[in-house]
């Protein structure tokens, strides 16, 4: 291990050590829990979505989250380690194939479901 | 004005604060950095600090600068700086200098070789605009386009900015912050990038543009292990 992936390990254990990651992987429905300030104050925000895609790279890893909002797709990536996610929720694993879910930017309504981890319904896949 | 301090540029990482901010910075190591001689007014005409870092190994070393050396009985290093101090601002000859000679909050100028980009163009080499890419150019979109007049002056002036080498040049980026100093691991984190490669040296300095913070220690950030030793 060179100095400067020390130095990003030992980082990465401090914020672990503050925030836990729970596990989870894209088609997991999450809610994240956002810091937001106004003002002097702060609070936090859920923001509830798919996860359709992961960067694993240390203390730069993030995540995407990606919703429909008022009949508009929004997608949000947020860092993995970064002290502004209070917490993150598994609300729903889901069963996909693919490790980066684009194709749902793609996709409407029933089309754009994911289908349970779990559930042993082989007509109603990931990829319809 | 204190000594500055050379560091080897680990690479850039980032930071996230207790308050939740994104920090990228770039991470530069002191390791092993001794006093290893002193220039004075009365035996050089000007006064400064010569400054080793690292180590290298004895039988690698010439004999004149291991007699230079063991003049300071140190262990010969694998650089040597200077730095021009005023007299009141010398450091004794074999004293160790630590990370913590800088502050965290506090501003540097640090001075380093740039990557070396080789033969470039005037785009890249002088931000050049280059040729348009449609109405009837050809083959010379990146071209510099004019280099002068016509028959008076009938030649180019010096210094016209053209394509040629780019990179490995001395260059100081000032005003650059300190975010925070790790004494023990020998590691200044530096807010922002420094020019260089990962592995060079650096030169890193007060900035002379801002004002020093009161909690630096003068004339320089000595380790306590090397101060007893001297005391």
């Amino acid at each position: 291990m060179n100095t400067l992936q020390k130095i990003e390990q030992d980082h990465l254990n401090e914020l672990v050590a503050k925030r836990a990651v729970p596990e989870f992987s894209p088609g997991d429905t999450l809610r994240v829990h956002v810091k937001v300030v106004e003002g002097q104050r702060e609070r936090t925000q859920a923001y509830e979505g798919i996860c359709i895609a992961r960067k694993n790279s240390g203390v730069n890893s993030a995540f995407t989250v990606r919703k429909i909002s008022f009949g508009e797709g929004v997608e949000r990536v947020f860092p993995l380690y970064g002290p502004i996610v209070d917490k993150i929720e598994v609300v729903r694993r889901g069963r996909v194939r693919r490790a980066k879910l684009y194709y749902l930017r793609d996709r409407r309504g029933r089309s754009a479901r994911i289908a349970e981890e779990g559930m042993n319904n082989a007509n109603d896949g990931a990829k319809e | 004005m204190r000594s500055g301090l050379v560091a080897v540029k680990v690479g850039m990482t980032r930071i996230f604060t207790p308050e939740g901010v994104h920090v990228p910075v770039t991470v530069l190591q002191v390791d092993g950095v001794q006093v290893v001689a002193q220039r004075t007014q009365e035996k050089d005409g000007y006064s400064a600090v010569q400054l080793g870092i690292g180590t290298r190994k004895t039988k690698r070393t010439n004999k004149a600068l291991r007699g230079h050396y063991a003049k300071a009985k140190i262990e010969p290093k694998r650089k040597l700086v200077e730095f021009r101090v005023p007299a009141d601002k010398l450091i004794d000859v074999g004293a160790e200098l630590s990370a913590a000679h800088f502050v965290a909050g506090q501003f540097v100028d640090v001075t380093g070789t740039t990557v070396g980009k080789g033969f470039q163009g005037v785009m890249k080499r002088w931000n050049f605009a280059g040729l348009e890419a449609s109405h009837g150019v050809s083959v010379s979109h990146r071209s510099p386009g004019s280099t002068g007049q016509r028959q008076d002056p009938g030649r180019v002036f010096k210094g016209k900015k053209m394509a040629g080498h780019l990179g490995t040049e001395r260059v100081t980026t000032q005003n650059l912050k300190v975010v925070s100093v790790d004494e023990a691991k020998g590691f200044i984190f530096i807010r922002g990038a420094v020019p260089g490669n990962p592995g060079g040296y650096v030169f890193v300095r007060d900035a002379v543009k801002k004002k020093l913070p009161k909690e630096v220690p003068q004339p320089a950030g000595v380790k306590a292990a090397a101060a007893k030793a001297e005391g």
